[in-house]
């Protein structure tokens, strides 16, 4: 029964998206400047059928209505409740749902809050997103049903994935796809933007707030999902540049760097027809993102299950959004004169936007490249950390150095003060790193490069910061937190990087195994059956060899019954100073297990200081009421 | 529409794009060792597994018309459904020799299963660490590699030989 | 005057010694840069499988032999295909991949500079 009212509930919007789309192109003709009151009721309608489906899978999971093949297939009766309504978007056919939601709760709300915008643009924005909410109806409908229903109802489910039952993984989907999927809206209203002609000023305001709450979401996401790595994965590391981590980048770097050209285009009144081929590229971006993930062409750590006529859909749904975009923007497309000067805050947002499209560019080569190769020559290469790590960070230096300095200057053009302001802050920042590491006296030039860099951009932005408090200048403050968070991201994660531990070995119940800096001894072993899984206990006793301070740490070997699996949790002591990091594994047919030993300093100011960044972006928007 | 040879290029380059994702969809994902096909086999030596002073290498192998190299072990399921493959080819077979390398295992294990099933090798070596694997491209069990008699690997079996596999051995080595 | 500590700054920072803990850190570096190929997009650093932990006592002793990281990689890639290594090698066809970004980089340095230089024009007239 429940698989009827879903889908009825998603018939019910189709029809409605169907009938506002003629609609809104009706109401385009008529000259007023007010949009029909039934287009509204529409799109709310629209609005409460979606949701209401999206209540209706959730309901599934709870009741663990088997009858839904997507409960069967990811749910168990067993699973905590929490994670059951998290169930419901931690699948491919559950997760489409959500992502036609908010697409569906955006379209609406950008209808709403924009009222006081021209008809034409948001009758266009209106259409252009149902366009796509349509397109991804079908294939919710078509062949990604999360309602589809199958008899006889089976007593039990197939349970879900044990990794995935983590806070941090439950609320990563959509925190993420607020961020994915809001740039729909801007897509849609970049269109609209440039068949109706409407530009400028005006047209940054209608979206700015969007863009915003869009990167914030990303963001966080992104960090979300890192933290879930870090804590459940079992390997340490919180970025592997992994498919799926790169997807999510992708449009990050293309909303930073949109975010950055609106305020250009709202000053200054120019770089529209490069804003407009950002909001069209970050969608595009988004949904390749997915094809490349959810079609099985890559291969990845956490890809979900996937399947061949997913991969086809979209990348048919892709290529028509892609050929859109091009078609109308080369049709609109008018010539701009640029009139930069170079000592002026425009052209470093221009470098930004620069550095952008590099390490953007960077990521989709990185990705692209193996597929390339494998299917015009027959190569099948991997493309991996040392990749990335190698082309990004060289030039994360200039582009850090850029953010510090960049702010400073005015518009249009500035004076030759700043510049020396400038060099005594590379100084300051200079010194300070060469005693850090006269101190510790381990180092590379690259790394050395970054630390100076990193420091520069933290002390500029506090001197900024101190500068606030005492002219209360409000608008800045987003930007000095935001860029603050990652010079401290860059500074921690490259200390980390520096000064981390790292042992793996093999070691038996009793033994004992010392390094230069620590003793590890692994007492003995538990074992304990669990609420859904039993898991055997490895009690590690650490001693810190310089200080002799010891504690203990137990990490498990987990063994799930449905579908039946191994996990690996690790155990992790978070301090302020640094991480200790203990992983254990037992090696097949041996009474050995393989210790991975990590000690991690300031691991816990990494996650501080992207948070920081994403902290920025909230700030900005909750500003928007007092600015002017 | 003003047609420019930038627009142009653009559209040429998303089509292209765009054809080679639709391909990459269409392609054989799974990872193979195919490159090891065409390739050398040299630098091993496979000591018995019951005795510590037989050993063969290179030079023993190279007397063979064909070899083939059998990864198995007795804790392994697959091995014993191809089990039977490799008896045929040993006793009824004059151009081919089957060498056994025993992976990860017990010695004692070993050659109960060998009792148990039969053995089909000429010698069997061991792989008590699993090192000697990865001198020839192996990353499971069970995997086969036929080589001729300049040690040049014709052909590489991942998983256990099922009767088409069989068959082209059969086919390779008239 | 401040332009000449900056420089000396720097210089100095060259100057310093460069040490790190060679050995060990070679061997993690090298498994993280192995593709564990049973598992799906995990390092051998990180794989708990049979097979890496196999790859580690090979990689373990080809080390203390004395080999060079791009030697062990050559071994591997010989063994496995290219796919084992996750740093693409340097060759014929992986030159487009390492060049395209840094090329793209520099495109777009040439276009801001145009537009500066367009815009002093502009200002000119």
């Amino acid at each position: 029964m429940l698989s009827n009212i879903g889908i009825g509930f998603l018939i019910l919007v189709l029809i409605l998206s169907f009938l506002t789309i003629y609609n809104a192109s009706l109401d385009l003709k008529i000259s007023n400047q007010l949009i029909k009151k039934s287009i509204y009721k529409l799109s709310l309608f629209q609005t409460t059928f979606t949701i209401l489906s999206f209540f209706t899978l959730i309901i599934g999971f709870i009741n663990s209505d088997f009858s839904l093949i997507n409960v069967y297939e990811n749910s168990h009766t067993t699973k905590p409740f929490f994670y059951k309504i998290a169930g419901t978007w931690g699948n491919h056919e559950g997760s489409l749902l959500l992502w036609v939601n908010i697409l569906v709760i955006f379209s609406y709300l950008f209808l709403v809050f924009n009222y006081n915008h021209d008809k034409k643009y948001r009758l266009y924005t209106l259409i252009f997103q149902n366009i796509l909410i349509l397109g991804f109806l079908f294939f919710l409908l078509l062949n990604s049903n999360p309602f589809n229903s199958i008899y006889p109802i089976p007593p039990e489910g197939l349970g879900l994935n044990p990794i995935l039952q983590d806070p941090a993984l439950a609320i990563h989907p959509p925190l993420l796809y607020v961020g994915f999927v809001g740039c729909s809206i801007y897509f849609s209203a970049a269109i609209a933007s440039l068949l109706s002609g409407y530009g400028g000023k005006l047209f940054v305001q209608s979206i700015k707030s969007w863009v915003k709450i869009s990167w914030c979401f990303q963001t966080l996401g992104i960090v979300v999902g890192s933290i879930w790595a870090y804590y459940e994965l079992g390997w340490g590391g919180f970025w592997f540049w992994d498919p799926v981590e790169n997807a999510s980048l992708l449009p990050w770097f293309a909303i930073t760097a949109l975010m950055h050209s609106l305020i250009v285009l709202e000053k200054r009144n120019t770089l529209y027809a490069w804003v407009i081929i950002l909001c069209l590229l970050t969608f595009i971006l988004s949904v390749t993102g997915t094809f490349l993930v959810r079609s099985g062409i890559l291969n990845s750590v956490h890809t979900f299950a996937s399947d061949p006529s997913r991969g086809i859909y979209i990348l048919l749904f892709l290529s028509f959004m892609i050929f859109l975009a091009l078609t109308v923007f080369f049709k609109k497309y008018k010539k701009e004169n640029y009139n930069f000067n170079l000592k002026s805050k425009e052209t470093f947002i221009l470098a930004n936007n620069w550095f952008m499209a590099f390490f953007l560019i960077t990521v989709l080569i990185g990705m692209l490249y193996p597929i390339f190769l494998d299917v015009l020559i027959n190569v099948k290469i991997s493309v991996g950390p040392p990749f990335y790590n190698i082309v990004i960070i060289p030039l994360v230096i200039p582009f850090m150095i850029l953010m510090a300095i960049g702010p400073k200057f005015g518009w249009i053009k500035s004076k030759n003060k700043i510049f020396l302001k400038v060099l005594f802050f590379i100084l300051g920042a200079g010194v300070i790193n060469l005693s850090i590491f006269y101190f510790f006296g381990r180092y590379s030039l690259l790394s050395n490069l970054i630390f100076i860099a990193a420091v520069f951009l933290i002390l500029h932005s506090l001197l900024d910061f101190k500068n606030f408090i005492i002219n209360k200048n409000k608008l800045e403050l987003p930007r000095i937190i935001s860029h603050l968070g990652f010079g401290l991201l860059v500074f921690f994660i490259g200390i980390n990087h520096q000064f981390s531990l790292e042992e793996d070995f093999n070691l038996k119940v009793g033994e004992v195994k010392k390094t230069n800096t620590y003793e590890i001894n692994f007492e003995n072993i538990n074992i304990k059956d669990g609420k859904n899984y039993k898991a055997i206990i490895g009690n590690f006793k650490l001693t810190n060899l310089k200080n002799n301070l010891f504690q203990y740490l137990s990490p498990e070997i987990r063994i799930y019954p449905n579908p039946e699996t191994l996990t690996y949790e690790a155990a992790i002591k978070t301090k302020i100073s640094s991480d200790l990091y203990l992983t254990m594994s037992n090696v097949s047919r041996s009474e050995y297990y393989n210790i991975k030993f990590q000690k991690k300093p300031f691991m816990i100011w990494i996650w501080i200081s992207a948070l920081i960044i994403a902290l920025g972006g909230f700030v900005q928007l909750t500003l928007k009421k007092n600015e002017n | 529409m003003k047609i420019s040879i930038t627009k142009i290029i653009i559209f040429c380059f998303v089509i292209f794009s765009l054809s080679v994702f639709w391909r990459g969809l269409k392609i054989n994902k799974n990872y193979d060792t195919k490159n090891l096909i065409g390739s050398r086999i040299s630098n091993f030596k496979l000591s018995e597994i019951n005795n510590n002073e037989q050993y063969i290498s290179e030079k023993n192998l190279k007397k063979n018309k064909y070899t083939l190299i059998n990864f198995f072990a007795s804790w392994c399921a697959p091995c014993r459904t191809e089990h039977k493959y490799l008896l045929n080819l040993s006793n009824t077979n004059k151009e081919i020799k089957i060498i056994g390398l025993n992976y990860k295992d017990k010695k004692i294990n070993a050659n109960n299963f060998l009792n148990e099933l039969g053995n089909p090798y000429d010698f069997v070596g061991k792989d008590i660490d699993g090192k000697i694997s990865i001198l020839f491209g192996i990353y499971g069990i069970p995997e086969s590699i036929l080589i001729n008699n300049e040690l040049i690997v014709i052909k590489k079996i991942i998983g256990p030989i099922d009767k088409a596999q069989f068959n082209e051995i059969l086919k390779l080595i008239q | 005057m401040n332009l000449k500590i900056f420089f000396s700054v720097i210089f100095f920072l060259y100057l310093t010694p460069l040490y790190s803990n060679e050995e060990k850190v070679k061997l993690l570096e090298i498994y993280k840069n192995l593709r564990c190929l049973v598992c799906q997009g995990q390092s051998i650093a990180d794989s708990n499988s049979d097979f890496a932990a196999t790859i580690k006592l090979v990689v373990q002793d080809q080390v203390n032999e004395g080999k060079t990281k791009n030697e062990i990689y050559t071994f591997l890639i010989s063994k496995y295909g290219e796919w084992i290594v996750y740093q693409p090698t340097f060759n014929k066809s992986n030159l487009l991949l390492w060049i395209l970004p840094y090329f793209i980089f520099i495109v777009g340095g040439l276009i801001i500079f145009v537009i500066i230089r367009k815009s002093k024009h502009n200002k000119v007239n």
